[in-house]
């Protein structure tokens, strides 16, 4: 086992915790760099696809994970995102380095003017008031007639950077992979900030939050912002992946998923929303070979694969709240204290409910 | 807009009026397992879905008298309802209610499937209740609208007798105060959250079966429970009467915003809903107040 000797206060606020967790992370960059020389076309789509629902998981997690406000809407910036950058490319004739940022920007101020909006609401609230933002823009972008496609949708014209044309799959590989690395970067940097505490002191407790001076109205604001940033990021990188967008794409099921990935993933951690990502992106090719030792009657019924992905969740919900990041905390605490593992260490407690309606 | 006349308002007002009454019921359902126990179960809206497709195989399949498969249909979600609380839900009491959300959304997404898996995904008619129309001057409305308006009130009524005078009804508003202490006063708090959240799918059912002849049964019409939220909260969710109003003020005021809005069809709700809470973020008649440290 480990110990962390404390030296000086910087260390808390250090990008990565010690040498060994820098080393892991350049390993995996390094291991993700190579990709292209020994996977072919097929499995690098499906990666970059991991890496792009990773940077719309990141951002979630920054609001529901971080701050603690639920959003059942968060497809609602993705579809933004995808819009603004595919309208500024294909109807403004802007410059795609340009473009992306800028729908990015777009999509953030968007979040901002709704998170003032929504700060004052809290749970249940939040979750229906986001919800139905996320079926509104569904049906505004559909009913936008000309300027949005309406339901018939838009193509996505090609990436082109520099007069440099991204038409293969290890090209755009590596470009998701680019902006993946940077939203990780970003995501880890906020949370050593003194923003990124604001943020979870008020998940934790709003109103400890409060009495020692943090700007909650602010911060909320602020979090329902960085997440729009960044799931403008990815709906921009989404569009150029789907090639085609329409209005559905991006409606509530697609919300739900988000929010399912990262509680799958874990909740209230950067892993989580990777391994989230992992788990809903490569779900269906999983989903795909299991059908094949299944009886036809059940494989070849439409419903197999939500069935499958809804009890999945419900066992995650039952069995293992913290999702598969705490799977992983769990196996690795097992080996780290390998003779003395103690299955009590990780044990709920008891709880009763505890109202949160005062008169 | 042009050319709405008066008989014409009339007549939406009426539709209006019985789509809501189809919402409340599904509201009620929510409200009565937040009130008991502050769980949300947003998979309301499918326990509706699963009381039609249960009906219908009652009804259409088995070919049962109309009556006494309304009435198999009611014992079923009644246990079934009982089943979901005991088996899966109590082992999250006391959890954040985030972890809640996501149980009852994922397992919203699994019935959804099996009702697809069982019965398939496409559209299926369920037959009314009662049949023919009611003609008052230019004004026509089908009598199962009327029964949907009439059994909403009676539902609703009926509810604030149960509270108010039946032993059951005070044991499950003493759970809803305080859950630790109405276990010490000897109420079967387990037993008693299981009736509730059989109740609530029995609501359900009922609001399945009547809006099953209107929209057909299909695995999609789950989604009119978000309306329900909708209505549930813009009325301040947790109070009984208050989920009526809402549900009948988004009912009501849906038809008119789909004529004057037909583009934007169907989000007339969730914009009234954005309106209230701008307004009064906690509903129009509140039930939270402050949030304990």
């Amino acid at each position: 086992m480990r110990v962390l000797f404390r030296k000086s206060y910087k260390q808390d606020i250090r990008l990565f915790r010690d040498r060994t967790q820098a080393f892991w992370y350049l390993l995996f960059l390094c291991i993700a760099l190579a990709a292209p020389l020994f996977l072919d076309g097929y499995f690098l789509d499906e990666l970059s696809f991991v890496y792009i629902y990773a940077i719309a998981g990141l951002g979630l997690m920054i609001l529901t994970g971080f701050s603690g406000q639920v959003s059942f809407g968060q497809a609602a910036f993705v579809a933004i995102g995808a819009y603004a950058h595919t309208i500024l490319l294909s109807r403004y004739g802007v410059p795609w380095i340009l473009s992306l940022p800028l729908a990015a920007l777009i999509t953030g101020l968007v979040g901002l003017a709704i998170g003032r909006i929504c700060g004052r609401m809290h749970g249940l609230y939040l979750a229906i008031a986001t919800l139905s933002i996320a079926i509104v823009t569904e049906r505004l972008i559909g009913g936008g007639g000309g300027f949005t496609g309406g339901h018939r949708g838009l193509p996505v014209p090609g990436i082109d950077i520099f007069g440099i044309a991204i038409d293969q799959s290890w090209k755009t590989y590596l470009l998701n992979l680019a902006f993946f690395v940077g939203a990780i970067l970003m995501t880890r940097n906020l949370l050593r900030t003194r923003s990124g505490r604001a943020l979870i002191a008020i998940r934790d407790s709003e109103v400890s939050a409060r009495s020692l001076g943090t700007n909650v109205a602010f911060y909320k604001a602020y979090a329902f912002f960085l997440s729009a940033v960044f799931a403008g990021l990815a709906g921009g990188l989404l569009a150029h992946a789907f090639y085609y967008i329409t209005p559905e794409t991006f409606g509530m099921g697609e919300s739900i998923r988000l929010l399912l990935m990262i509680v799958v993933g874990g909740i209230g951690t950067i892993h989580g929303a990777i391994f989230g990502a992992f788990f809903i992106v490569l779900l269906p090719t999983v989903l795909s070979w299991v059908k094949v030792i299944l009886p036809s009657a059940i494989a070849t019924s439409g419903g197999f694969d939500s069935l499958a992905f809804g009890l999945i969740l419900l066992g995650f919900i039952l069995f293992e709240p913290d999702g598969l990041y705490g799977r992983w905390v769990k196996i690795h605490h097992y080996f780290n204290v390998f003779p003395m593992y103690k299955r009590r260490s990780f044990q709920r407690q008891k709880t009763f409910l505890k109202t949160e309606r005062l008169k | 807009m042009t050319g709405l006349s008066f008989a014409d308002a009339i007549q939406l007002l009426l539709v209006g009026l019985s789509q809501g009454c189809l919402y409340s019921l599904i509201a009620i359902g929510l409200v009565l397992v937040y009130k008991a126990t502050e769980q949300v179960n947003f998979a309301q809206g499918e326990f509706m879905m699963l009381g039609a497709f249960v009906g219908y195989q009652f009804i259409v399949l088995w070919g049962l008298p109309y009556w006494l498969g309304a009435l198999l249909t009611l014992v079923f979600m009644g246990g079934f309802g009982y089943g979901v609380d005991a088996l899966v839900v109590r082992r999250l009491t006391g959890q954040p209610v985030f972890t809640v959300f996501i149980l009852t959304l994922a397992l919203g997404i699994a019935l959804r499937a099996v009702a697809g898996i069982v019965w398939g995904f496409g559209n299926y008619s369920l037959p009314a209740p009662v049949e023919g129309n009611l003609t008052l001057g230019s004004v026509i409305i089908g009598w199962s609208s009327v029964l949907a308006i009439l059994v909403t009130a009676i539902v609703a009524s009926g509810l604030y007798a149960f509270f108010r005078y039946a032993r059951q009804g005070v044991a499950m508003q003493a759970l809803s105060l305080n859950q630790l202490a109405a276990f010490y006063m000897g109420i079967p708090v387990k037993r008693l959250t299981s009736s509730i959240w059989a109740m609530s799918a029995i609501f359900g059912a009922i609001a399945g079966l009547l809006l099953g002849p209107v929209t057909l049964v299909s695995t999609q019409m789950g989604f009119v429970g978000f309306k329900a939220f909708a209505g549930a909260i813009v009325g301040g969710f947790g109070s009984i009467p208050g989920a009526v109003l809402g549900c009948l003020l988004i009912g009501v005021t849906e038809p008119f915003f789909d004529i004057m809005f037909p583009t934007f069809k169907g989000i007339g709700a969730y914009l009234i809903m954005f309106v209230v809470l701008l307004i009064r973020p906690e509903g129009l008649l509140a039930q939270i107040y402050a949030k304990k440290v």
